[in-house]
């Protein structure tokens, strides 16, 4: 198809949902059809403004941006950024930038909607700003280096998350809300009063029922306001967070048709009064209805995709059922929350003043059926009550049941009782029938079922839910959820870890015997032997290459070097923290020249010296050794490197000594073997030079000290580091690291990375944040213990065996024969010898 | 190794009249794992895969150390182990598993590596081609 056949499809808005449309332009093909143009008027482009708060926190915009730079260019989408669009002529089919005039057949609005500002007299005083993008972050964050406090005008959802971005520049905070309570949309008047409670408790002060009547210069802070009463309050910095508007302007000027208070008008297809002009996400209005949510602007542009491709999907509307964690509160909303759109129906309402735990659930008059709830304090009945509301599932005879303390778990409503159509992840538009779907087509655990499906990879809420669904059709399907490692073990490699641990079982043998399954021929196999072997060097590190633990190794291991496609193996000595001495480097290059090695850059800042033969390894690591090199374990399930910028010694940007700390890690955690190998990446500031984000362990400098995150990963399937804590002086840094690392090695599946143990743990982040950083386990102790024991019986492997003739034996080409292998050939490239 | 290859490979060894020699010793052997042997015979030099197994019901196990789906010899280095009660190494590239007392590959049936008899005489090690 020629291009000039294509129809033009212009997108105005580069936010959430905007962006959302593009990708599933790309995922369904349509870009066959279409030349698709985008405009969007920020710098960045789209990122998730649902976790903006985290923009303080050390998210930046690249680590809050929802593709990779390159994913526009890649699928052939023109994405004009910094570029406004200033007016729509229908006529003519075109839209105007300050650039130009582009023509268009299809017309999509994405614009989103505004932050509103009260016509207060003063509110455009300097300092007095909003809280909706990157760019309003940064300059909040400008002015908060010159102020004391903060204000956030408003106490509704947004405006709770101002707060907590203020808080987080350690601003003393206070909000001000004109409505009798905070988030009066969510809440109802004993909710408020909870989360009054609770906010104030984090050091917030909450000022409900102020109107505030002019903003003037203060006396002690830069700002006064003055509240309808005469009441004051000075600060220094003010953010307005009082709900939102849609940005409807060229759709005005254009003469689209426009609701009474504002919102373009559009039909279940998402088009507007012009058939040719679609408008979705914040800026259309369905209904009479804006929907402030992402998930319901996710369902309309996937209904804008259809009316695109001439598919039939309709809009029909969303639920607004919400479950939020608000300055650390939970607050549920589901349904009819405040039960004013159900005439006779009936309230059961559970409130308990000590744990600051409010529930309360809106019924029919039959008590059958689940109408709303509202939810503080606690979220963790939100997914069962969701799905009897979503789903219309009959009530149990004690609907009260459901909100009451339990002494034990909490009734949960089972995937059993769930029909197919039920929605099991919002963000995705995932149901449970698409989950059969996909194990239908062949996915036979949760972490298939996920990337098949996307389910609960958006705002993750369904993860437990998705789960148990997962799980609970796997086994009716009879689809063995056999956990044992192998035909030798009935147990799962975290298991085995619990019982050599407890046992204090310190060789395969022994472990064999008395925990191997029944019938088995006391051998192992190349499953169960490495694992074992990991297993017990995480424990106890004894030297691998130790008789007893010799045969359980990979050959890699057997042999400490990487074993190559024609049988000879690549050498990779330590150079921790990718920082060599000109001396090191010349002896490097000597090995090489002396054992015609092949020599190449890692991508974790080593050297990798391929080619060697199996009976020079022992003369090439003497030369090594004595050079002051040690063995890099390259070879290993076990650290490989810490990738490291050049930090404050050299950068005119670092903060911190990314170097230093580099080496310092590399040199405790060399060694440690661990379920998989393990990656560290140390960055001097937040230009992120070492990407450290893409690696199981990354630290960022900061100002005041190390930024903490965890579980990246690069490779086949990448995944950035998630943020685990912030601001760490040297000490938590190791101790949290020790905690993390040895919680990994205990409980993770054999050759799991981190990215996929995460994402495979029950609880998420958060439960690893509790375990790790609150040490709800009280394992905390047990684990950094653990860890000294390994850093401390650490030894170098090639060092023990070229001192031990035993060892040496091994490396022989031919036990009864010293002629190298003759089928080893090799060629010359590029200067250097490969296979041949 | 075709099965017509392996039966003229069979018929040849039969018109020939069986010898042994000595490989190499038993301190030479690792326990549990596997050491590489030159072997020179009237057909040219092969090279082998000695597997030691001590305490079980066979102990010494002789296999091609070339492993045919990488072309290199590397078969010794492969971990030693038991699937469904028989005896395997698993190669270290590809991993495939190829039984100990036959050389039959489990991935792939058309692929059979080469076996020996092999025993111990005193500390000796004995293989018969």
């Amino acid at each position: 198809m020629s291009t000039t056949s294509k129809r033009n499809v212009v997108i105005i808005g580069n936010g959430m949902v905007g962006h959302h449309l593009v990708e599933q332009l790309v995922e369904n093909g349509a870009l066959t059809q279409m030349n698709v143009t985008v405009f969007g008027e920020e710098r960045h482009r789209a990122y998730d403004r649902v976790h903006l708060s985290e923009y303080f926190k050390g998210r930046d915009a690249e680590a809050l941006a929802l593709c990779d730079a390159d994913y526009y260019a890649r699928h052939g989408v023109t994405f004009n950024s910094s570029e406004a669009v200033v007016s729509i002529d229908r006529a003519a089919k075109t839209v105007a930038t300050e650039r130009g005039h582009y023509a268009y057949d299809h017309l999509v609005l994405a614009t989103g909607s505004y932050p509103f500002v009260p016509p207060i007299p003063g509110n455009d005083r300097e300092g007095c700003l909003v809280y909706r993008t990157l760019d309003d972050l940064d300059a909040i964050r400008d002015a908060a280096q010159s102020a004391a406090t903060g204000v956030v005008v408003g106490g509704g959802l947004l405006g709770l998350e101002a707060a907590n971005a203020l808080r987080g520049l350690n601003l003393e905070t206070a909000v001000i809300e004109f409505a009798p309570r905070l988030m009066p949309m969510q809440v109802d008047a004993e909710g408020g009063e909870l989360l009054r409670e609770k906010i104030e408790a984090l050091g917030v002060q909450v000022l409900t029922e102020r109107a505030t009547q002019r903003i003037e210069d203060g006396a002690a802070s830069r700002h006064r306001m003055v509240f309808q009463d005469d009441k004051i309050l000075e600060t220094d910095l003010i953010v307005f967070s009082a709900g939102i508007r849609p940005r409807d302007q060229l759709a005005r000027e254009c003469s689209l048709e426009i609701g009474e208070r504002g919102g373009v008008v559009i039909n279940d297809q998402c088009q507007t009064s012009d058939p040719a002009i679609l408008a979705i996400g914040e800026v259309a209005l369905w209904n009479q209805s804006i929907f402030g949510l992402v998930a319901p602007g996710y369902q309309m542009a996937k209904t804008a995709l259809s009316t695109l491709t001439d598919g039939n999907a309709s809009f029909v509307g969303a639920d607004m059922s919400t479950k939020l964690k608000l300055l650390g509160v939970d607050v549920g909303s589901i349904g009819d929350a405040h039960g004013n759109q159900n005439p006779g129906a009936r309230m059961f309402r559970y409130l308990d003043p000590l744990t600051q735990i409010y529930r309360k659930m809106v019924v029919s008059s039959d008590g059958k059926k689940l109408l709303g709830a509202m939810l503080v304090g606690d979220n963790s009945v939100y997914d069962t009550l969701l799905q009897y509301y979503a789903n219309g599932i009959e009530l149990p005879k004690e609907p009260a049941s459901l909100i009451l303390p339990q002494s034990g778990a909490a009734p949960a409503l089972g995937p059993d009782a769930l029909p197919e159509t039920a929605m099991i992840c919002s963000c995705h538009n995932v149901t449970k029938g698409s989950i059969f779907a996909a194990i239908d087509a062949g996915a036979s655990d949760l972490a298939s079922v996920k990337g098949d499906t996307r389910a609960s990879t958006g705002c993750g809420g369904c993860a437990s839910l998705l789960k148990s669904v997962v799980d609970h059709e796997l086994a009716a399907r009879g689809v063995e959820v056999d956990k044992s490692i192998c035909e030798h073990f009935q147990h799962t490699r975290q298991e085995l870890y619990d019982i050599v641990r407890v046992e204090g079982i310190k060789t395969f043998s022994e472990l064999i015997e008395k925990h191997g399954a029944s019938g088995a021929h006391h051998l192992g196999c190349d499953i169960c032997k490495p694992a074992v072997g990991s297993i017990l060097a995480s424990c106890f590190n004894e030297p691998i290459t130790d008789a007893a633990h010799i045969p359980l190794q990979d050959t890699n291991d057997t042999f400490m070097a990487n074993m190559q496609k024609n049988g000879t193996y690549s050498v990779v000595p330590r150079i921790a923290g990718g920082e060599i001495t000109p001396d090191k480097l010349v002896v490097l290059g000597q090995v090489a020249q002396k054992y015609s090695l092949y020599s190449k850059i890692t991508g974790g800042q080593r050297i990798d010296l391929f080619g060697a033969r199996l009976e020079d390894l022992p003369d090439i690591w003497g030369e090594l050794i004595e050079a002051g090199f040690e063995t890099g374990h390259a070879y290993g399930k076990s650290l490989r490197t810490v990738k490291s910028c050049v930090g404050s010694t050299w950068c005119r940007y670092g903060v911190q000594d990314s170097v230093g700390m580099a080496i310092k890690l590399e040199n405790r955690y060399k060694g440690l073997r661990a379920p998989h190998k393990i990656k560290f990446g140390v960055s001097g500031c937040t230009r992120e030079c070492a990407e450290a984000q893409s690696k199981d362990i990354g630290i960022i400098a900061t100002e005041n000290g190390w930024n903490l995150y965890v579980c990246g990963n690069g490779g086949m399937r990448p995944r950035h580091a998630e943020l685990f804590a912030t601001d760490l002086d040297n000490e938590a840094l190791y101790r949290t690291i020790d905690r993390f690392l040895m919680f990994y090695v205990r409980t993770a599946d054999r050759l799991q990375r981190t990215s996929v143990w995460r994402e495979n743990l029950e609880g998420g982040l958060e439960y690893l944040k509790e375990v790790i950083l609150d040490d709800s386990l009280g394992m905390g102790e047990e684990l950094e213990r653990q860890m000294q024991t390994v850093v401390d019986n650490y030894q170098c492997e090639w060092a023990g065996a070229i001192s031990d003739p035993d060892k040496l034996k091994r490396f022989r080409s031919y036990v009864n024969d010293s002629r190298p292998d003759p089928s080893i050939i090799m060629t010359s490239e590029r200067g250097q010898l490969r296979p041949a | 190794m075709t099965a017509t290859a392996m039966k003229q490979a069979m018929v040849t060894q039969s018109r020939q009249v069986p010898t042994g020699q000595k490989l190499c010793s038993k301190a030479d052997l690792v326990a549990f794992s596997g050491v590489a042997a030159w072997f020179e015979t009237p057909q040219g030099p092969k090279q082998v895969a000695l597997f030691y197994l001590p305490g079980h019901p066979r102990e010494l196990y002789a296999i091609d150390h070339h492993d045919p789906f990488s072309n290199a010899n590397v078969i010794a280095h492969g971990i030693v182990g038991d699937i469904k009660g028989a005896a395997v190494v698993a190669s270290p590239l590809y991993k495939q598993h190829f039984r100990l007392e036959d050389g039959q590959c489990l991935e792939d049936d058309s692929v059979t590596l080469r076996t020996w008899k092999v025993s111990f005489k005193g500390v000796d090690v004995w293989i018969e081609e």
